[in-house]
């Protein structure tokens, strides 16, 4: 189901109606339902998965949870007796007994994702390597299908294995419980990736119908469906154009290919999760931001803080601080910082440890070189800019321009160009030919295009093109308006014929402008007589 | 104390970290600053923060870090 | 206090009700300039019904047969419920609307329709079930009519299906929200220009000459449906020269119509007999008829309608004269209009 589909739309009245007639107690079990359905509904084969991965995070967690308690409940008893390195080394039996149940059930559940994500990819490089050494064996691919969310499901359960591990959420005693949280429909498709501890209140408490509340969860969801509909799936032709024939678009096509994708991405994933988080709010549960105006960052390590922001700090988390605060990689930091000297001895284990992460970024991203490509070309990005910060420094020292809005802008646009270029590989899907069209950009000079008319047959009309302008100046208005606060709440301090206004104007809008149904691409009637 | 402050203020020269509790929160030091303090704190006390003892509320203030030090000097 | 809140919630449905449905009235297509055989289908609902005859099909009834002639000559009642590229099923069903207003004594339904088997084009679905006032059959007509990428909800709220025509409204779109402009003559859609039908494609080796199940299906529920009401039904073929009609459908509508016992009329036979002469009674090449061809072949079906199924002649009803005297006018005014038209493109 997609979120832009009627069938979606009914799922949501339906379950909102149901919602709020279901005694309190109850309604954690009814949402359970609901997400269950919405999984069957896509595919019953893929509740497998999600259940596999359920049962066994579910009796990892309790097991590691018993193991805590045992402890704690020891340590209580014996308080007096046991000497201080007693305590130490029962503390460390018990410790490594949760580490080899945690390791297990990571494994495992880690291993599933990998091997219905990137079977293929292997196999496919497999098969490239033993093509270049002259064999003409060929390995078949697996016909597999991905289950639906598997990436983000199975993130959002390891991390709550990972959070009861280290004593930070408790685990659940409630399978069911433990179920919903790990298949809350609205997140399954695109995110985000919620906490435990931050998802647990709302989801299993009981919620009153409070029309405040549910007004603003529609008035998100309605912002989130402009955002894909008007914006996302209109300038999708354009895009699609240009990106799919990159024979005939080179040069600054591909320019105004990669604007219009960064833009496309840019109002596709934010309105998506504008619906999700906003479908949440009607059912009284908050969910974690995953967004915050991104394209306002000044360098990409910010953009990187302020966008898809529940996996970014996922991936510090759980990957980025155990690599690199781990032993071996402190021993690691030592033994460079003696051979090499301080300067390398202090950067080569961050270094490394993010390399890691932007390369399971990467690859976390899609199964296939040019998204790793992609996350590594954002840490060498990053990296770089690390590296020219004490040149920054001197720089600004000088010349004090640091707080200038010229600067600042110049700081943006930078970062939104950066970003887009690097986006390029997860447009073309493929390493070399990414690289090409970068470079048709410099070699080919076409950009008369941009006025003489050509973007005009790229599938957009005339029309089409003042309403994406006229949107993207309103995506952008409004966040700058976000700066102060929330703009759902500055107009609800409006009168009620202005508030009705704005989003009745917001709800015609999509309504009317929206890219949707049949008459979207065929507008006329083409009557050829029969 | 003194030790601990040297550690940050050789990486963050602008900031005060004898008053300043929202180190985290307001995204002063981020997760390479963190690795790093880490590092030094390995180095100079000889102690290990895992990562699970990497939650804003051990690193929002100098005091809270220091605290978390002497815990862990504690258990040793 | 509550009050006000109920005062104010009320207005406020209310306010998004109205706009809504003006919106979906302007947005909607009017069908009286361009494609005008859009609003055929619709056009029947403000007529007396006390029709003898209905014809049911696509475009081969609604372009060929002429009812002004076969009241004017014959003194029969007739009306053509025709819409563009009308798929058996939803004759079917637009037979089983008409006959909840009136039983005519004769239903003609064209035969080129059951070449078609499966939905086909979702524009023309819209021409022909959207003009159509909700009923059962309505509903079944648009669940046996939607292609793949069609949604049931667009039938019932037009404004999603129409919602981007904001852009191409013109002044017509605001004058004919509410009303309507007579279009057709009884459901004729008149053309008097002329192109000569020259070197008319033959038909293309097909894979299978049978027609569809499904199709037949439906032939046999407008024949049960016919008999159920005792309603003679009368199979034709008109006579255009295409789409391409096979020897092999020829003889399986003729062993139909042996079979069920039912009169079938096959026009491209019949060229001679009705006097047709496709170089100036076509105003496509031989796809469809013009005025002139309509009323040559109206002319000879009036003449079998007469004499082989029997129908009186009205002519001699007062009120029923009266009406036709009102729609004589309109038709005489409409073809003079076209012939100046024509004169001054030239």
């Amino acid at each position: 189901m997609l979120f832009t589909s009627y069938e979606f739309i009914g799922f949501i009245l339906i379950l909102f109606a149901a919602y709020y007639l279901t005694p309190g107690k109850k309604q954690w079990i009814l949402l359970l339902a609901a997400s269950y359905l919405f999984y069957f509904l896509a595919d019953p084969v893929y509740l497998i998965y999600i259940l596999t991965t359920t049962v066994t995070v579910y009796l990892a967690a309790r097991h590691i949870g018993r193991i805590a308690e045992e402890q704690s409940v020891y340590i209580k008893e014996n308080k007096t007796s046991l000497s201080k390195e007693e305590k130490k080394a029962y503390k460390a039996g018990m410790k490594s007994r949760q580490w080899k149940c945690l390791l297990v059930c990571l494994l495992f559940n880690i291993g599933i994702l990998a091997v219905v994500k990137y079977t293929n990819f292997v196999i496919s490089n497999v098969n490239s390597v033993m093509k270049w050494a002259g064999s003409n064996n060929q390995l078949d691919f697996w016909d597999i299908a991905l289950p639906m969310g598997i990436s983000f499901y199975t993130f959002q359960a390891v991390g709550y294995l990972i959070d009861v591990y280290r004593g930070v959420a408790q685990a659940e005693q409630n399978p069911f419980k433990l179920a919903l949280f790990i298949s809350f429909f609205p997140q399954l498709v695109q995110g985000p990736i919620s906490r435990f501890n931050d998802l647990k209140e709302g989801l299993f408490s009981e919620h009153r119908f409070q029309a405040d509340t549910v007004c603003r969860g529609l008035q998100r969801i309605l912002w989130g469906y402009f955002k894909k509909m008007v914006i996302a799936d209109r300038i999708l032709t354009a895009v699609n154009t240009i990106i799919r024939d990159a024979d005939s678009y080179r040069g600054a096509y591909v320019f105004v290919g990669m604007l219009f994708y960064a833009l496309e991405l840019y109002a596709d994933f934010t309105g998506g999760i504008d619906i999700t988080i906003g479908i949440a709010e009607t059912l009284g549960i908050k969910m974690a931001e995953n967004f915050n105006r991104p394209f306002f960052s000044k360098s990409i390590k910010e953009y990187w803080r302020r966008w898809h922001i529940t996996m970014g700090t996922w991936f510090t988390d759980y990957i980025f601080y155990p690599i690199s605060v781990c032993k071996p990689m402190l021993k690691f930091a030592r033994f460079t910082k003696a051979h090499f000297g301080d300067v390398i001895g202090k950067r080569l284990p961050v270094y490394l440890s993010s390399f890691v992460v932007w390369f399971a970024t990467g690859i976390w991203h899609g199964a296939s070189w040019n998204f790793i490509v992609w996350g590594l070309g954002n840490w060498v990005v990053i990296m770089i800019s690390q590296e020219l910060e004490p040149l920054y420094e001197r720089f600004h020292n000088r010349f004090h321009i640091k707080d200038k809005f010229a600067f600042r802008l110049f700081q943006v646009i930078r970062t939104v160009l950066l970003m887009s270029c690097l986006r390029m590989f997860d447009c073309y899907r493929d390493v070399p030919l990414t690289f090409k069209m970068f470079g048709t950009m410099f070699t080919e000079w076409n950009w008369q295009i941009l006025w003489d008319g050509s973007l005009l047959l790229l599938g957009l009309s005339g029309l089409d093109y003042v309403i994406l302008a006229a949107g993207t100046i309103l995506l952008i208005a409004v966040s700058l308006m976000q700066r102060r606060e929330s703009v759902r709440t500055q107009i609800a301090v409006k009168s009620y014929p202005v508030r009705f206004a704005i989003w009745f104007g917001l709800f015609l809008c999509i309504l009317l402008m929206g890219a949707y149904g049949v008459g979207y691409d065929a507008s006329q009637f083409i009557y050829n007589q029969f | 104390m003194e030790e601990l402050l040297e550690i940050l203020r050789d990486l963050h020269p602008e900031v005060d970290f004898e008053t300043c509790d929202s180190l985290i929160d307001d995204k002063i030091l981020d997760s390479f600053d963190i690795v790093s303090i880490i590092a030094e704190i390995e180095d100079q006390f000889d102690v290990v923060i895992t990562a699970e003892k990497i939650i804003p509320r051990n690193f929002n203030s100098a005091e809270a870090l220091y605290a978390l030090i002497q815990e862990l000097e504690d258990e040793d | 206090m509550k009050k006000v809140k109920i005062g104010r919630a009320v207005c406020t449905i209310a306010v998004v009700l109205i706009s809504l449905y003006l919106l979906q009235k302007l947005l909607m297509p009017k069908y009286v300039t361009d494609v005008i055989e859009g609003a055929l289908i619709a056009e029947y609902y403000e007529e007396e019904k006390d029709h003898d005859v209905i014809f049911i099909g696509d475009c081969e009834v609604y372009e060929n047969f002429s009812p002004n002639v076969l009241w004017d000559e014959y003194g029969i009642n007739s009306y053509i419920r025709g819409s563009a590229q009308q798929l058996i099923w939803q004759s079917y069903y637009l037979l089983e609307d008409t006959l909840r207003y009136e039983k005519p004594e004769v239903v003609v339904f064209n035969v080129l329709a059951m070449k078609y088997n499966e939905p086909q084009k979702e524009a023309y679905n819209r021409m022909t079930l959207e003009g159509m006032k909700w009923s059962m059959s309505k509903v079944k007509s648009i669940q046996a009519s939607m292609t793949k990428e069609e949604h049931f909800l667009d039938y019932v709220f037009p404004i999603l299906r129409y919602h981007s025509r904001w852009s191409e409204l013109t002044a017509d779109d605001l004058k004919y929200m509410f009303r309507t402009k007579k279009v057709s003559h009884n459901g004729y859609y008149m053309r008097v220009d002329v192109k000569p039908a020259e070197n008319v494609p033959g038909g293309k080796v097909l894979a299978d000459y049978q027609f569809g199940d499904n199709a037949y299906d439906y032939l046999d529920k407008i024949t049960q449906l016919c008999k159920e009401n005792d309603i003679q039904l009368i199979l034709i073929k008109a006579p255009s020269l295409y789409p391409y009609w096979y020897d092999e459908w020829e003889q399986q509508m003729e062993d139909y119509a042996e079979e069920n016992n039912l009169m079938y009329i096959n026009f491209l036979k019949l060229i001679e007999e009705t006097g047709l002469d496709f170089s100036t009674d076509t105003y496509d090449g031989g796809l469809h008829l013009n005025l002139s061809g309509a009323e040559k072949i109206t002319r000879y079906f009036g003449q079998v309608l007469k004499e082989e199924v029997g129908l009186s002649d009205r002519r001699d009803e007062q009120e029923l004269v009266l009406r036709w005297q009102e729609k004589q006018k309109f038709y005489e005014q409409d073809r003079d209009e076209q012939l100046e038209a024509l004169q001054n493109n030239q």
